[in-house]
């Protein structure tokens, strides 16, 4: 079995012409991110965005149980916008899913702009709409920034694995219908999502406990009048 | 807590989960999996081009225990990862301009 993670889509799936448009909006959308996240890296927060990338690559080897006989992972999109931002949160699931393919061959290496779009993208900014969102409505407290990376992470799952019901639609190799696709894989996600929402509200509430100035979700606010004073 | 004990403790965490944890994680197959064997797309799948690389579904080949075989490759995974990662981030960050 050489495919064993979520949305690690196989060779196969979705066919050549679909993969390679996908591979280079992926590219674009990498391109865009490396200029995006020279603001928020700096050599405080450049080795914290290496870490997460670690700490990510680390959990997503944890699979768990989400129903009979379905398992799923953390995808680390929201924990990860919401820790280092969603520029560098996109260059951090992306060079993950690189190694994964390349030392692991977890994912097809033609499905990996796929991938990268679906996680690295989608689930990102996605996941980083939803947290701006939901932490605009909640009281200024820590537990608020905790609440709503959970939110967005609850939501980020099903969010990617709409990405690839697209790419179904565009390119599938198989005729299924791409309704009975839908369901499945939103329902199926939408169980994962509430385990990635789990594991990251605590993963988030664990760093701002210790380093809530390391937050880039957390410091936005306090960080914009700096910059004004400055 | 300081930056540096921070990073260590992440990173210690990581090689843990990844090294030691990882043998217990579920092997049922994953939502996407899962999905493609239901609805039967699952039969389109092609062996991966680079299926035979030596951490290949996460265990080192060669390696016959289990645990260890999975353990030694999430080892390697995070020392990678956090090589690759950290290296990547330090090069592409805002530089300031040698004034700290």
């Amino acid at each position: 079995m050489a495919y064993s993670l979520p949305m690690h889509i196989p060779d196969g799936f979705i066919d050549l012409p679909t993969s390679a448009a996908f591979a280079a909006i992926a590219a674009a959308g990498v391109a865009v991110s490396i200029r995006g996240s020279k603001s928020a890296l700096d050599e405080k927060t450049a080795p914290l965005a290496g870490l997460t990338a670690t700490f990510i690559f680390a959990v997503q080897m944890l699979n768990f149980p989400v129903a009979a006989g379905t398992s799923g992972h953390l995808l680390g999109a929201a924990l990860a916008a919401v820790l280092i931002g969603p520029y560098a949160a996109t260059l951090a699931i992306t060079i993950v899913l690189i190694l994964q393919a390349l030392l692991f061959a977890d994912g097809g290496l033609s499905a990996l702009g796929l991938s990268i779009f679906n996680m690295s993208l989608l689930a990102v900014w996605f996941g980083y709409g939803v947290f701006l969102l939901v932490k605009k409505i909640m009281p200024k407290k820590k537990i608020s920034i905790s609440i709503a990376a959970a939110m967005a992470a609850l939501l980020s799952v099903p969010a990617a694995a709409a990405g690839f019901v697209l790419q179904y639609a565009i390119g599938a190799n198989a005729t299924f219908s791409v309704s009975a696709v839908f369901t499945a894989m939103i329902g199926t996600h939408f169980l994962i999502g509430i385990g990635e929402a789990l594991i990251t509200f605590f993963a988030v509430g664990a760093v701002l406990a210790s380093r809530s100035d390391l937050v880039y979700g957390y410091k936005n606010e306090t960080s914009k009048l700096e910059i004004r004073s400055n | 807590m300081k930056q540096k004990t921070f990073l260590i403790s992440g990173f210690i965490a990581s090689l843990f989960l990844a090294g030691v944890v990882s043998f217990y994680a579920s092997s049922h197959p994953d939502g996407l999996e899962k999905v493609a064997e239901d609805i039967g797309f699952i039969e389109t799948a092609k062996e991966n081009t680079n299926s035979d690389v030596i951490l290949s579904d996460y265990g080192f080949k060669g390696i016959d225990n289990p645990r260890l075989s999975t353990g030694a490759a999430g080892v390697i995974g995070v020392i990678v990862t956090g090589a690759i990662s950290t290296g990547f981030f330090l090069l592409i960050r805002r530089k300031s301009g040698g004034n700290k």
